[in-house]
C-alpha cells in the first residue's frame, strides 16, 4: 500500500475524457514524478487529489482515508500541501507573515477566533517560521513584502510555507515552469535537499526532463488521460511506449 | 540584518512594532503612542476644536459644539468597524447603513419599552445588528468582489424599503420613530422630571447636560453625551488595534491577499470573513445606538444607500486599512458637511464685500455652488483629488509630510541614518 492510492479515476469535461481509469500508487517517502505531453491530464489529476475537482468515478485514498468530497482546506489539514505552477503566496504580507500563517493553520486548524492575542506574542511560532526561512536561505528577507521578491525567491517562499506545516505529501505542479536555468537549478537543489533530509513524500508534475531525472525515484507517464507506464527513471528513458507518446515533442 | 529595507509603500497598518515588545495594555510602542494621542484628542477636543473666540468672524469655523463632536465620534466608530471588514479583508460592503439603521431602531425601542438608560439602547442596538449581520453576511459572503457589494447593497435597500412600508408598525415609516408619553417604559417613567418627554440618561445623568466654560472671549462646551461617546470611541479604537495586530487580523489580510493560497494552507476563509462582517456590523449597530442615545429619534433615511456610501468615502478618504484613517475621514467629512452647508450667499457677500460690486457678485456666483446645499460638490472634488494624488488617504498625506520633515532633519544632521 502506498501513502497515496488512486484507483479507477475517471473525469470527463463535456465530450472530453480528461482522465480515463487512472490507477496510481505513490510509495511513502519517495519522490514520484508524473510526466506526459500537453493535455495528458496531469493537472486534472492533481486537481482531483487536492479537492479542486471531484472525479466522476474512482477513489483517491490518502493514508487510508478518502479525500474525495473534502474541501481543499480539509485535505491540507490531512497532511497534503501543494505548490502551484505560478507561486501562490500572500503578496501583500511580509515574508515572515507568509510563513507564520501556515504555522497558525497547522496549530489552530481551519478557523480560530484569536482576535485579542497579538501576533508579536507568538514567539514559538515565529521562531519556527524563522527557522524554516533560514533553511531555505531567506531569513534576511523576512521583513520584505512577499510581492516584491524575485520569481525564484517566491518559489522558495511558497516551498517554505508548505514545508513548515510538515506535510506528509507535497504535491508540486511544474515547480520550475517559466524559470531561468539558474533558478531551475537552485530549485532542484532545494527539492533534493528536502527529499533527502525530511520524512516526506513528493509527487511532482513536470515538463522539464532535466528536473524529473534529477529528482524522481519513480515515474508515471500519462498520455491522453491514461497511465502508460510506471517505471524507475533508468527504465523510462528508452521505453518504446514513452517514445511513442512523446514522438516529436521532446527527446526522452 | 537588513530590517530597514522594507520601508517602501508601507502603510501605517503594516509598520508594526518589531519584536514582541508588549508595553502599554498589550500594545506595541507605536500603537500605544497612537492610542495615547487619540485619548488626548478625545478628552481635549472641546477645547482644541474651538480655537476661535465666540464673537470673531472666524467663529463659524469652530467645530467644538456638542452635536458635531458627537457625530465625529459616532461616525468614527462606524468607520472603524467598516474598516475592519473593508480595510483588512478587502470586501467592500455597500450596505452598512442598514446596520446603523437597525441599531437606531433597536435603541429607540429600548427607550420605549425598557427605560431611558442609554446602556439598554446601545446593548440592544449592538446585539440586534449582530444578528442581522450574521444573516446578511452569511448570504452575501457567498460571492466576492463586485457581486458581494451588490448583494449587500440589495439587502440594505430591502431593509430601507421594508422599514418604509411593511414594517412601518415597528419603524413608524416616514414619520420616524420616537419616544412618546404613552410608551410602557417598564423600568423608567413616562414623563421626564420637567414634565416633558423623558431624555436619554446614564443612571440619571442626562446625555444633553453640558457645562460651558468661558475663558475670556472663548467659550468651551463640555457635554456629557460627547464624553459618553468618547469612552466608547476609545474602546472601539483599542479593540481595532488589538484586532489589527492579532493572528485573526493577519488572517483577514491573508483573505484580501490570496484566498486560493489560504485554502491550500488549510484555512477556511469563509468563517474569517463572516466574523469580520459581523464585527463590523456590530460596530455599525453600536454607532446607531449611540446616535439615538444623543437624539432619541430614528428615521428610515439612516438606512439609505447614500449613508452606506458615506462610510465608504470616510474610510477611503482617511486611509483604508490604517488604524486612524477612518476616524480622520469621518471627522473630515462631518466637519465639511456641518461647516460648508452653513455658508449661504449672505455670508459669502459679507466676506467679499470689500471687492468692487461686479467682481464681488462674480466671485460669490462662482463659489456659491460649492457651499450651502452644494457642499457635496466640494466633497466630491476633494475625494477625487485624494484618490488620484493620495491613494492612501489623509494618512498617506500625513506620512509624506512626516517623511519630508525627517529627511530635512536627516540632511541637517548629516550622517545619522534615517530609521
Amino acid at each position: 500500500m502506498g501513502i497515496l492510492e488512486v484507483k479507477g479515476v475517471n473525469k470527463r469535461f463535456g465530450g472530453l475524457q480528461a482522465l480515463g481509469d487512472v490507477n496510481l500508487s505513490v510509495q511513502d517517502q519517495s519522490c514520484h514524478a508524473i510526466i506526459g505531453p500537453n493535455g495528458a491530464g496531469k493537472s486534472t489529476l492533481l486537481n482531483c487529489l487536492v479537492g479542486k475537482l471531484i472525479p466522476d468515478s474512482g477513489s483517491v485514498m490518502f493514508d487510508g482515508q478518502s479525500v474525495l468530497g473534502r474541501a481543499p482546506h480539509e485535505i491540507n489539514q490531512m497532511g497534503i500541501s501543494r505548490v502551484f505552477q505560478t507561486p501562490e503566496i500572500f503578496a501583500d504580507l511580509t515574508v515572515l507573515e507568509n510563513v507564520m500563517i501556515p504555522c497558525f493553520a497547522k496549530r489552530d486548524g481551519a478557523f480560530r477566533m484569536h482576535a485579542i492575542e497579538s501576533v508579536g506574542g507568538e514567539v514559538e511560532l515565529r521562531e519556527k517560521a524563522e527557522e524554516m526561512l533560514r533553511e531555505v536561505r531567506m531569513l534576511d528577507k523576512r521583513h520584505e513584502h512577499a510581492g516584491s521578491l524575485s520569481r525564484g525567491d517566491k518559489r522558495r517562499l511558497e516551498m517554505a510555507m508548505c514545508l513548515v506545516q510538515e506535510p506528509r505529501l507535497l504535491l508540486l505542479d511544474e515547480p520550475t515552469a517559466g524559470m531561468s536555468r539558474a533558478d531551475t537549478n537552485s530549485t532542484i537543489d532545494l527539492l533534493k535537499e528536502i527529499r533527502d533530509t525530511r520524512n516526506i513524500t513528493m509527487c511532482i508534475i513536470e515538463h522539464d526532463m532535466h528536473v524529473v531525472f534529477s529528482l524522481a525515484q519513480r515515474i508515471t507517464v500519462l498520455a491522453q488521460g491514461t497511465p502508460l507506464v510506471e517505471e524507475s527513471p533508468e527504465n523510462i528513458k528508452g521505453h518504446p511506449k514513452v517514445r511513442e507518446a512523446y514522438l516529436g515533442e521532446a527527446q526522452v | 540584518m537588513t530590517d530597514q529595507t522594507s520601508s517602501t509603500s508601507v502603510t501605517a497598518s503594516r509598520t508594526r512594532a518589531r519584536g514582541a515588545s508588549t508595553g502599554f495594555l498589550g500594545l506595541g510602542r507605536r500603537d500605544a503612542a497612537l492610542f495615547g494621542v487619540v485619548i488626548v484628542m478625545v478628552v481635549f477636543a472641546p477645547i482644541i476644536l474651538n480655537p476661535f473666540p465666540v464673537n470673531s468672524a472666524m467663529a463659524q469655523f469652530n467645530a467644538g459644539f456638542p452635536q458635531l463632536m458627537q457625530q465625529f465620534l459616532i461616525f468614527g466608530i462606524f468607520a472603524i468597524g467598516f474598516n475592519i471588514l473593508f480595510g483588512l479583508t478587502g470586501y467592500l460592503s455597500f450596505g452598512h447603513a442598514a446596520f446603523l439603521g437597525i441599531g437606531s431602531y433597536a435603541g429607540v425601542w429600548m427607550f420605549k419599552l425598557l427605560g431611558m438608560n442609554v446602556l439598554y439602547a446601545v446593548t440592544a442596538a449592538t446585539a440586534i445588528a449582530g444578528i442581522f449581520a450574521v444573516l446578511i453576511g452569511y448570504i452575501s459572503l457567498r460571492r466576492s468582489g463586485i457581486y458581494f457589494s451588490i448583494l449587500t447593497l440589495a439587502f440594505a435597500q430591502m431593509c430601507y424599503a421594508l422599514a418604509l412600508s411593511v414594517l412601518s408598525p415597528i419603524t413608524n415609516g416616514e414619520t420616524m420613530l420616537q419616544v412618546t408619553h404613552n410608551d410602557p417604559r417598564v423600568l423608567g417613567s413616562a414623563v421626564g422630571p420637567d414634565g416633558g418627554l423623558p431624555v436619554p440618561t446614564l443612571f440619571g445623568l442626562e446625555m444633553r447636560s453640558t457645562y460651558t466654560m468661558d475663558a475670556g472671549p472663548w467659550s468651551f462646551d463640555f457635554n456629557l453625551g460627547y464624553y459618553f461617546c468618547g469612552v466608547f470611541m476609545i474602546l472601539a479604537f483599542y479593540l481595532a488595534i488589538r484586532i489589527f495586530r492579532s493572528p485573526f487580523g493577519m488572517m483577514l489580510r491573508a483573505v484580501k491577499s490570496n484566498q486560493q493560497r489560504m485554502r491550500y494552507t488549510g484555512l477556511n476563509p469563509r468563517p474569517y470573513t463572516l466574523a469580520a462582517f459581523v464585527i463590523s456590523g456590530m460596530f455599525a449597530g453600536f454607532a446607531g445606538g449611540l446616535l439615538v442615545s444623543m437624539d432619541p429619534i430614528a428615521g428610515t433615511e439612516r438606512m439609505l444607500w447614500t449613508r452606506s456610501g458615506e462610510v465608504v468615502l470616510m474610510t477611503i478618504l482617511g486611509g483604508t486599512g490604517t488604524l486612524i484613517g477612518p476616524v480622520l475621514g469621518a471627522g473630515f467629512i462631518k466637519y465639511l458637511e456641518s461647516i460648508l452647508s452653513k455658508i449661504n450667499s449672505g455670508i459669502l457677500h459679507s466676506w467679499f464685500g470689500f471687492l468692487p460690486d461686479g467682481l464681488e457678485d462674480f466671485i460669490v456666483a462662482i463659489i456659491y455652488p460649492f457651499v450651502g446645499k452644494g457642499w457635496h460638490l466640494t466633497l466630491g472634488i476633494l475625494f477625487m483629488l485624494v484618490v488620484i494624488f493620495l491613494p492612501g488617504g489623509l494618512v498617506e498625506g500625513g506620512t509624506r509630510i512626516g517623511r519630508l520633515f525627517r529627511r530635512r532633519k536627516a540632511t541637517d544632521t548629516s550622517d545619522t541614518p534615517a530609521e
